[in-house]
């Protein structure tokens, strides 16, 4: 069976059409069914009792709930109960979460149930998820292909149906980068709109959670049951009054088209799709216009200064004390520290960690952490500018199409790989990714609003995918 | 001329109280010195009359009352994943 939309689906749960049994059971057998892919770290061994229980309270006439009896997989830098939290990460080879996640405890309390826990690049570091230290996720349209990064399990458990939707992790393009590359919906909520806590902090000024699901609806439907204020995030913000989305009439929408994200470096496959999608827009009324968005270019640098600092920072709490694997033969507290980060860090947290300790010394910060955090107040204020002209805007998710596993052995070729998604987060906005129809492998089309306009991007993007 | 040698990236690796060996120093100092020249591009950037960013959507001071509220953990719970405890607490090698 394929996944209907989720209202839907919870319809037919309350009608007792299916039940929140069957549902999971389908769930996991298809999860065992693709284990070839590598999308799931780990099976919640207690899923079926949950939906049991559900099914239970059913029976008796207990039918609230908007997630009632769904299956979902999150990212396994969430922390659950249920389940390890590794982060994909030796470090935390056998932690075991003892409070979960708000967004976790939201989706749960709508009748949610959570199968198992996705694959991810270690502590979400990488484009690819092929920097998980229990092996890479495969791209479900192409086994010898990468899914994208970092949330690839999520995108990959997705489109392979595994369940109908999944919880990923963006903080320069995670969520976004491997929907495209899968060819499902991943949307990135304004800074703060979701809250983050009990989920593992990566670069703390631009992590957002998110959805990845197979519609834009199931987007809108699920964001309506994660934002909102939370008192244990203190970053979070105000929600508008529902996200649910409905079409939004796209004659005399203004859309920008970011030029330097058409121009060199872009697979030529890539812009032949991303100019379909723009001609239909054309032809559907909408208005184009091409904005230059020189600063947008030097997000990438920016970023990799930013958050190196910050993962560096956010990092420093793991030193063999608190948790994780003791470093059993090492002599005092220094050698503890040393010895444990040492061998349970895979190469790039390593690299972001060293980046980071380097920006933030002595002598270099002001040339490199506050000039970084300068450039990114000037890259926020190019973005005004442009949506005092335009309502959204729109280019290719990522510069290629999905690449090969191995492919990309320098890391500064794989950084590039974010190079379109990576000035949102610095900035904070909302933004999407939609599969648009190929041929070949999948390509994403990347719709960014303004802060806080989640329900007006929402409502824009659904009418885009019908037209695509 | 090399930014980065063997040693500067061991010694920025005992700043991070992370051990790094000298092999993996050898692998690391060229990839930290590219990705340090692709982020030098910043310095181009005239920033004389530009603030830098603190928070991204305007919240200042976000307050909230200073109560006292029991843990829904228990001790057991929250030392659960620490390697080395005794008598309910975190056992930590000795410092001085």
């Amino acid at each position: 069976m394929v996944w209907d939309k989720l209202p839907e689906l919870v319809e037919k749960v309350r009608a007792g059409e299916v039940s929140a049994v069957s549902l999971v059971q389908q769930s996991i057998d298809k999860a065992k069914e693709s284990e070839d892919y590598h999308a799931l770290l780990e099976i919640n061994n207690q899923a079926l009792e949950q939906a049991k229980s559900i099914d239970e309270r059913i029976a008796k006439g207990e039918k609230d709930g908007a997630l009632l009896g769904i299956p979902f997989v999150a990212k396994d830098n969430f922390l659950t109960h249920h389940t390890k939290t590794t982060a994909a990460s030796k470090l935390l080879d056998n932690f075991q979460a003892p409070y979960q996640a708000t967004a976790i405890e939201k989706l749960e309390a709508e009748g949610a149930i959570m199968i198992g826990k996705a694959n991810l690049d270690e502590f979400a570091h990488g484009s690819s998820t092929e920097n998980s230290a229990y092996g890479p996720t495969k791209n479900p349209h192409d086994k010898s292909r990468v899914p994208g990064g970092s949330s690839g399990g999520s995108a990959a458990a997705v489109a392979l149906g595994i369940v109908p939707f999944a919880l990923g992790t963006d903080t320069g393009g995670s969520i976004r980068l491997p929907a495209s590359f899968c060819g499902v919906v991943g949307y990135k909520p304004t800074y703060g709109l979701v809250s983050r806590y009990g989920v593992i902090a990566m670069a703390s000024s631009t992590d957002v959670i998110g959805p990845i699901t197979r519609n834009v609806s199931d987007s809108g439907y699920l964001l309506d049951i994660l934002a909102g204020q939370d008192p244990l995030d203190s970053t979070t913000i105000e929600r508008e009054k529902s996200y649910q989305s409905k079409a939004h009439n796209l004659k005399g929408l203004k859309v920008g088209i970011v030029s330097e994200h058409m121009g060199e470096g872009v697979d030529s496959s890539v812009k032949a799709s991303i100019q379909s999608a723009i001609d239909k827009l054309k032809e559907a009324g909408a208005e184009i216009v091409e904005i230059d968005m020189e600063l947008n270019e030097l997000a990438l640098a920016a970023y990799y200064v930013i958050a190196p600092a910050e993962i560096s920072s956010n990092l420093a709490r793991y030193d063999g004390v608190k948790y994780g694997v003791s470093a059993e033969n090492a002599g005092d507290l220094l050698e503890t520290y040393l010895k444990f980060r040492g061998e349970g860090f895979g190469e790039e947290p390593i690299r972001r960690i060293l980046t980071g300790t380097f920006v933030l010394s002595s002598g270099y910060q002001d040339a490199y952490y506050k000039q970084a955090q300068k450039v990114r107040t000037q890259i926020t204020e190019e973005y005004a500018r442009a949506f005092e002209k335009v309502d959204v805007l729109i280019g290719p998710t990522a510069p290629t199409p999905p690449f090969k596993l191995g492919e990309k052995q320098d890391p500064l070729s794989m950084y590039l790989s974010d190079s379109m998604t990576i000035a949102t987060n610095l900035a904070g906005l909302p933004a999407i990714s939609l599969p648009v129809a190929t041929d070949d492998l999948p390509v994403g089309l990347h719709l960014q609003g303004a802060q806080r306009t989640d329900k007006k991007l929402l409502d824009i993007a659904m009418s885009v995918e019908d037209l695509l | 001329m090399s930014k980065f040698s063997s040693q500067d990236v061991q010694r920025l690796g005992l700043l991070a109280r992370t051990a790094i060996s000298d092999d993996q120093a050898a692998e690391l100092a060229p990839q930290l010195e590219s990705i340090l020249d692709y982020v030098a591009k910043l310095s181009s950037v005239d920033t004389t009359d530009t603030e830098i960013t603190t928070q991204v959507t305007g919240l200042v001071d976000v307050w909230r009352e200073d109560e006292v509220k029991s843990s829904k953990l228990s001790r057991e719970e929250l030392l659960q994943n620490a390697p080395s405890t005794q008598d309910g607490y975190i056992k930590v090698r000795r410092v001085l």
